[in-house]
């Protein structure tokens, strides 16, 4: 269904001068970094350092003051003005830190939803039931199966949404996300409350988007997580880029050390 | 796309699915149709007739309030638009009732998108203001509008329905109480049909997606003020058919049979049966429309009656009477997981 991406062809997306005011807080600073198809980049920084504010301006939640976001495989269109639906459509889809699943759908229903995009059945289609909206019903359910199953939630896909455990609501969303066949992931704190296990499963499912060609952008504080996943990490602090770079080049850098650390003393 | 146990279990599930929700209907339906012949009390009919209105007009609701999530407190609003568009066209182009339902329907569904437009900028506590001030509003237009409408006194000689019945020739419903019986029960039956599969088609699931969480609807690629339009638009749509329907049955109507005590009784009906339920918001709708009648021994009591009644409902069943999670898919049960694909 998806074309086979060729990995790293150049950059999937494109964010230049992204600044983003509320009132007399600069939460975005001027931030540019790319990320290049097929890569995973992690987005780390301190509490309040403006990684949400960025997966919020750039997925359409919130309208950034000024710069630019350009995304495309083939050509890089602005992206910045459309509603979220519309950024979804173009492929970029995201997960949310403090969990948001459909408490009052079933687990299913809830992947059947991140179909949305990828589905065409009208009012008049679903009223009648016509042949045409079971069938791509039927497609629907086979490719949000196939999502649960890949995250391993398919046993359940009956139960209400609600009574899945914490860590596998994170999952249920990683797979709406996925229903509407983004090629560029948002990760927001994946990892943020999950038992070892459970994050090695993540770690694991991670690694397999990857290898299915996925681009994935993770917001992660765990840097058990960040730093074996990304091929290159940005840092940012007070809504500046501090850093960027491989993790092992990030990892020495000084400034982000001051930033998590503190200062060392003179 | 995947093949082998998973596409073989889905499509006979979703293959039984299309059929499940029509079969315990259709025995309803039934029975609903032979109690004229078995019980024939026109009193009782009536009753029915009415609490059926109501449940026509609560499936409605049930698609803005229940499904979306949109409080609405102005929805006898539409009815009223309805009513008043099949009487405006019989009475001055002697548009028949079985043509007239289709306008009536239309241009309340259009009503319900226009107050969408500009009241879908407000959320929750606010949008309950704004239609309720759309509720009073279209009430005293049409009480004011007296050179179109006929102001407080409304409209007097709307035509029953005709129908050409073979043997007897032309047929009019007149102030019978079984053909309305029939009518309101059918289109009931039509419109809960189409609810069921609406609720399990994508725009329904859409719909539900954005009453539990409007950002986390949009991000999963819901585009959710097009969704609430369509669902403005389609309660709408119904409760302008009920109007017209309304309007046929009583040849007369005035604005006070729209005010806002009716959009406050449409809306406990939906909520006493269960947010988003539809077999909630018709069981609502006959509870609440055939309770007052039935209390009619406890005579000036009465509404104390309906009024603990209800409290009585609401702390037993705090979601209503088939309220809560609901499961609308059904998954055949499977031995063993399929090898985890790609992104299929």
């Amino acid at each position: 269904m998806t074309t086979p991406p060729a990995p790293r062809t150049g950059p999937l997306l494109e964010i230049n001068n992204l600044t983003k005011r509320f009132g007399g807080v600069v939460a975005l600073d001027a931030i540019t970094f790319s990320i290049d198809e097929g890569d995973i980049i992690g987005l780390i920084g301190p509490n309040g350092a403006g990684k949400t504010t960025l997966f919020n301006c750039v997925t359409g939640v919130l309208r950034p003051n000024a710069g630019q976001v350009r995304f495309g495989r083939q050509t890089m269109e602005s992206v910045v003005g459309l509603a979220p639906h519309e950024i979804v459509e173009c492929g970029i889809a995201r997960t949310f830190q403090n969990i948001r699943v459909f408490a009052g759908m079933s687990v299913l229903e809830n992947v059947l939803v991140g179909t949305y995009p990828r589905t065409q059945t009208g009012l008049l289609g679903a009223a009648l039931g016509t042949a045409s909206a079971r069938h791509e019903q039927r497609w629907a359910h086979d490719r949000a199966m196939g999502l649960l199953e890949l995250v391993g939630l398919h046993e359940r896909a009956e139960e209400s949404a609600a009574a899945l455990p914490f860590g596998w609501q994170r999952r249920l969303e990683i797979a709406r996300a996925l229903a509407s066949d983004p090629a560029l992931l948002f990760l927001d704190e994946p990892a943020a409350g999950l038992n070892p296990v459970e994050k090695q499963r993540l770690l694991e499912l991670i690694s397999q988007l990857r290898a299915n060609g996925l681009t994935i952008l993770l917001i992660e504080h765990d840097m058990q997580v960040v730093m074996p996943m990304s091929d290159r990490v940005v840092v940012l602090d007070y809504g500046k880029k501090i850093a960027e770079g491989s993790p092992k080049v990030i990892q020495q850098d000084a400034r982000v050390i001051e930033a998590y650390l503190g200062a060392p003393r003179a | 796309m995947k093949s082998g146990t998973a596409t073989d279990r889905l499509s006979r599930s979703t293959g039984n699915q299309w059929l499940s929700p029509i079969s315990p209907w259709l025995v309803m339906l039934i029975g609903a149709l032979a109690l004229p012949i078995l019980h024939p009390n026109v009193y009782h009919l009536d009753v029915l007739t009415t609490a059926l209105l109501y449940a026509l007009l609560a499936l409605g609701l049930n698609i803005i309030v229940g499904l979306t999530g949109l409080l609405h407190l102005g929805y006898a609003a539409f009815f009223a638009i309805g009513a008043y568009t099949y009487g405006l066209m019989n009475l001055h182009w002697g548009c028949p009732f079985w043509v007239g339902w289709i306008p009536a329907g239309i241009v309340a569904g259009i009503a319900g998108a226009c107050l969408g437009l500009p009241a879908l900028r407000v959320r929750g506590d606010y949008l309950a203001i704004v239609t309720l001030g759309f509720g009073e509003i279209v009430r005293i237009g049409v009480t004011n509008l007296d050179r179109w409408t006929g102001g407080p006194n409304g409209l007097i000689g709307v035509a029953h329905p005709h129908l050409w019945v073979p043997g007897i020739g032309d047929w009019d419903f007149g102030v019978e109480s079984a053909p309305y019986y029939y009518l309101v029960c059918l289109t009931t039956a039509v419109v809960a049909a189409v609810c069921v599969r609406l609720s399990r088609s994508r725009i329904g699931r859409a719909w539900i997606a954005i009453r539990e969480d409007e950002v986390a609807a949009a991000c999963a690629g819901v585009p959710v003020l097009q969704l609430k339009l369509l669902a403005q638009a389609c309660g709408g749509a119904i409760a302008g058919v009920a109007g017209a329907i309304f309007a046929a049955k009583q040849g007369a109507i005035t604005p006070d049979s729209f005010d806002f005590i009716l959009s406050v009784m449409i809306l406990a009906m939906v909520v006493l049966g269960g947010l988003g339920s539809i077999r909630g918001a018709i069981v609502g709708a006959l509870v609440l429309g055939c309770l007052p009648e039935v209390l009619r021994g406890f005579d000036r009591f009465r509404m104390l009656v309906f009024g603990a009644a209800m409290i009585l409902v609401i702390r037993l069943r705090p979601h209503g009477l088939f309220g809560g999670f609901e499961r609308r898919i059904r998954i055949t049960p499977h031995a063993q997981p399929a090898t985890p694909s790609g992104r299929a």
